[in-house]
Parts: structure tokens; sequence; C-alpha cells
């Protein structure tokens, strides 16, 4: 192509595109280019999007026809042990009326070629089909464009914006951020199930267009610092488990032996019971949190979304951070094209803009979190079977006194971990999220 | 718990390349040197499998992960993305 671009995007996931729509809004020049086959075909996440970030992009997102599959209503958290499990949920009306769509499940697949049209139509020209292998540069090291699979397939732009996700052997190639090492990812795996939306709303006690989440920690992940999901789309359910990489190599687990017994847990099996799986993909989640994140731009390119390794764990915020550093990364470009600065010193406002929201101090308030869990394996070992026996023994009525029951769990805390040892777990937990 | 990832990996939809998109650099290395051999658990669509004297790659069910590119403790995978539209393509996501 011998044509300039303004900006070059690789990656039509909901970073890239969000970066598209507002760029090509302002009158800008806009490629993105996709590996897919179509935007979405190889996207995957747990399936929950909070509405936020796309309303600040596209205000009318539900009149333009988003496809959501269900409006979240309430929120699950499970503790479980192998066999048993303690559940905390939130329902609250609120969700239904003024906060609605604050999260609302979706399929990737749909969505994200939903949105690439909100931006094509927006006159963003989006390339399916098109693996970016390089970056062009010019004598100075400036990154002038990209270089695609394609004949003749050099893109040359004012600004590349790499969108490309966490697995990238691109940044690492050139350079912008190291490949992560094993412990600085989660591998999950997920299987979308189907059943018809009535047994769907029954089993959850909801009602037809209402969702809910259920976030899972536990002996489910079978020793591994990691994390469960089961989300309600329209008419299947998302199921996915994933752990810390490293544990996987050195516990020896195979992601689909642990989806598998994941699903026979007694908790599970009866909500997915009688489900047809359609599908069963994988992909990484960013453990690394803050301190991970690389350089965020460069002389002629910015790095959004989980490519910048930019995924709150604990609150399972992902798509919304790549909006939002989409979005902020696109304005940044526009104020370069004002100045007519493409340095690394004339994109800065998406580093200033960044720093400043949500997105990076709230990775910064869980810097600690990640290496917490991975180092006190505790917390998906020994520490759910104690829950569940304590909880088990203060159900039961046998005539025992409940004095002498709180000595039973007491003795069995101690037999697992010293009580000082405890409150130290505890207070280290509550360390790494402040 | 046996479990045959075939079955899960029949539900996806694939377009498959003549060529493999990932390659064993040092088949002997994989052998003689790695204990562990990671990528024969790591993997979620058990892509990597011990033959004889060697570990063969069934590329076709490859779920694009990267897992095993920066999980194999000999950084012996050489790995790309499939050509553009090749791979796996999901209906849901």
């Amino acid at each position: 192509m011998k044509e300039i671009f303004d900006v070059a995007i690789v990656g039509a996931g909901p970073a890239g595109i969000s970066a598209a729509y507002v760029l090509a809004g302002a009158g800008k020049k806009v490629i993105v280019l996709e590996r897919g086959e179509h935007p979405g075909s190889k996207s995957v996440s747990g399936g929950v999007l909070y509405g936020h970030d796309l309303a600040r992009i596209i205000p009318d997102y539900f009149d333009k026809g988003c496809p959501i599959e269900r409006n979240i209503v309430e929120s699950r958290i499970w503790y479980l042990s192998k066999e048993a499990g303690l559940s905390l949920g939130y329902r609250d009306r609120i969700f239904d009326s003024e906060r609605r769509y604050n999260a609302f499940t979706i399929s990737r697949s749909k969505f994200d070629r939903w949105y690439a049209d909100q931006a094509r139509r927006k006159g963003a020209l989006i390339v399916p089909s098109t693996v970016v292998t390089d970056l062009l540069r010019n004598g100075n090291g400036a990154v002038t464009g990209v270089v695609t699979q394609r004949e003749d397939g050099e893109v040359r732009a004012r600004v590349t914006l790499l969108a490309d996700g966490i697995n990238s052997p691109l940044a690492a190639r050139a350079g912008f951020r190291p490949e992560p090492k094993p412990e600085q990812v989660a591998l999950a795996v997920k299987e979308v199930i189907n059943l018809p939306p009535e047994v769907i709303n029954e089993r959850f006690a909801i009602s037809e267009g209402e969702g809910i989440t259920i976030e899972i920690l536990g002996k489910v992940t079978e020793g591994m610092d990691g994390v469960a999901f089961i989300y309600t789309n329209h008419s299947s359910i998302s199921l996915g488990i994933g752990g810390n990489l490293a544990d996987f190599a050195t516990l020896k687990l195979k992601p689909y032996e642990l989806i598998e017994n994941f699903k026979q847990h007694p908790m599970v099996a009866p909500l997915i019971s009688g489900g047809k799986s359609m599908e069963y993909i994988a992909h990484w989640l960013a453990e690394g949190g803050y301190d991970a994140v690389p350089k965020l731009c460069g002389d002629g390119y910015l790095i959004v979304g989980d490519s910048a390794m930019l995924f709150n764990t604990l609150h399972r915020e992902g798509n919304n951070l790549a909006m939002a550093s989409g979005k902020m990364a696109a304005e940044a470009i526009l104020e370069a094209f004002k100045s007519g600065d493409f340095s690394e010193n004339g994109l800065g406002g998406y580093r200033e803009r960044l720093d400043a929201s949500f997105v990076m101090q709230d990775l910064k308030k869980y810097r600690r979190l990640g290496s917490f869990l991975y180092n006190r394996k505790e917390v998906f070992t020994q520490l759910p079977e104690l829950v569940s026996f304590g909880a088990r023994e203060i159900i039961t009525v046998n005539g025992v006194t409940k004095k002498a029951k709180e000595r039973v769990i007491l003795d069995k805390i101690r037999q697992v971990m010293s009580i000082p040892g405890l409150i130290r777990l505890m207070w280290q937990a509550w360390r790494a999220t402040r | 718990m046996n479990v045959n990832v075939q079955d899960k990996l029949f539900l996806d939809r694939f377009k498959v390349d003549e060529v493999s998109h990932l390659r064993i650099i040092d088949n002997k290395k994989c052998i003689k040197e790695c204990k562990d051999q990671a990528c024969l658990y790591l993997c979620p669509a058990n892509v990597y499998r011990v033959e004889k004297d060697y570990i063969a790659v069934n590329y076709e069910g490859c779920l694009e992960c990267g897992s095993c590119r920066i999980g194999c403790a000999k950084l012996n995978i050489e790995w790309r993305f499939p050509k553009g539209g090749y791979g796996v393509s999901h209906k849901f996501g």
C-alpha cells in the first residue's frame, strides 16, 4: 500500500476498536488490522463487560444494537472445598433500573464484530485475515507503520497502536514488552454450554434478560493460584477455570482435566446438567499487575489494553480497561496531530491520562495481590477445606454444645496451621489489596 | 480422570493451514535435556505428544494461547500466529 494512514492499529478487539472509533470520528484516516477472519473470531474473555467505559465512547450503544446476552443483576462469590462450598451473593434491583447495564454478558465473537462495525461506520478501514509480523521504522528507530503477511503488505502510518492482546509475539519482537514469564500469566480454558433460556432462568432464579455471575476460588484449581467462573448468557452458560501458568507446569496439571473436574463439582454440576458444550477455547490473563505494565508509548507508537498488560484480576476488569486505554490513547494521538509531534514526548498525553485514571490507580492498589496469591497457596488448598469444615460444624445440630463446636474448629485449624499463622495470612491478604 | 481433549476440540471451528505455525527448534533437546516437558501438560489442546524419540506437534488443534512458547523451559518452540484467517475461529468467544 502506497498511501500513508494517520493511524495503523494492530488488533480489532475492544482496545483497538475504541481507539479507531474515536480517531475515525475525529476525521483521522485509520486502518485496523485483524488476524482473525472477522473481528471477534480470535477473541476470548470470561464474557462480562462493564457498560461504563463503552458508554463513554458510544453513549447509545444499546440503541445501536449492541449484542447483549444478559444484564447482570446478581454477583456471587464462591469459596469451594473439594466437595462443598461457601456462597456469598448480592442481588439488587438497582441493577435492573437506574444502574442497568452496569455489567452484562457478551459473546466476544458477536460483540467485537458489532463494535468494529460501529468504527467502520465512522470511517475506519477494518482489514481482517491479516497478521502483522513486524513494524516499520525510520533511521532514528521511530515506528512508521507495520509489516503484514500479505503481498506488498507494508502499511505506513504516522502513529501505530498496538492492541493485539496479551499474547503478542509482535510486542516482544519489537522490544516494547518482554515476553511474559510463566508466573505473570494465568492460562484459562472456557466452555460455552448450551441450555434453554427458561432452564437458565429457573436454575439461577432470574427473569428473562437478567443474568448472574459467579466468581470462584478454592480447591477447584487443584492447588494452583487460580480462579474459576460461571456466567449466564441468553441461552448458554460460560464456564471457565484458569491457573497461573507456572503452577500448571510445576503441578503437571492438564487444563482440559481441570475444567472437566470443575464441571463435576457438586455445586457446579446441577447448574449445567443436561447442557451441551458448544465451544472450548483458551486464553491468557495478565497476572503481572502494575509492575508488569511496560513503557506505554515511544516514538511513533503506543500500546493499549491487554497488550499493555492492563488487567485487574480481582475485579475481572479487562475489556473495560482496554476500552478506557484505547480511548485515552486516541485522545493523546489527536493532541499529537495538533502539535505535529509524534515522538514519545508528543504522545505522552496517553501515559498522563492513564496514570491519573482508575486504570493505573486500581492496578497500583492491587500491585501486591499477584505475588500474595502466588506465594500463599493455602488460599487454594487448606483454607477452603477449613472454611467448609467450620461451616459444616456450625450448621450441624447434633446435641454438641456450640462452645464445644468452636473448640473442635479451633483444634482443626491448629492441625493445619497455627492461629498466628492464620492471622498473618489474613493480614497479608488485607495488605495486598491496600 | 481421563479426559479426551479431542472431544472438546471437535466442538471448535478450525481452518487448518497446510503448514504448521509451530515448530520445535531442536528435537534432541526435548528428549535429552528437558526433564519436565511442560508442553505435554500445559497445552490446553494437547498439541504436543511424545513419540518414540521426538515430540510430535499436532498444530491443527492449537487454540493459539501461547502457553507452550513461554512455558517451555528450554524456549525451544518457534511460535507464530497461523496465517491470517486460519486457525481456530470462535463461534461464541
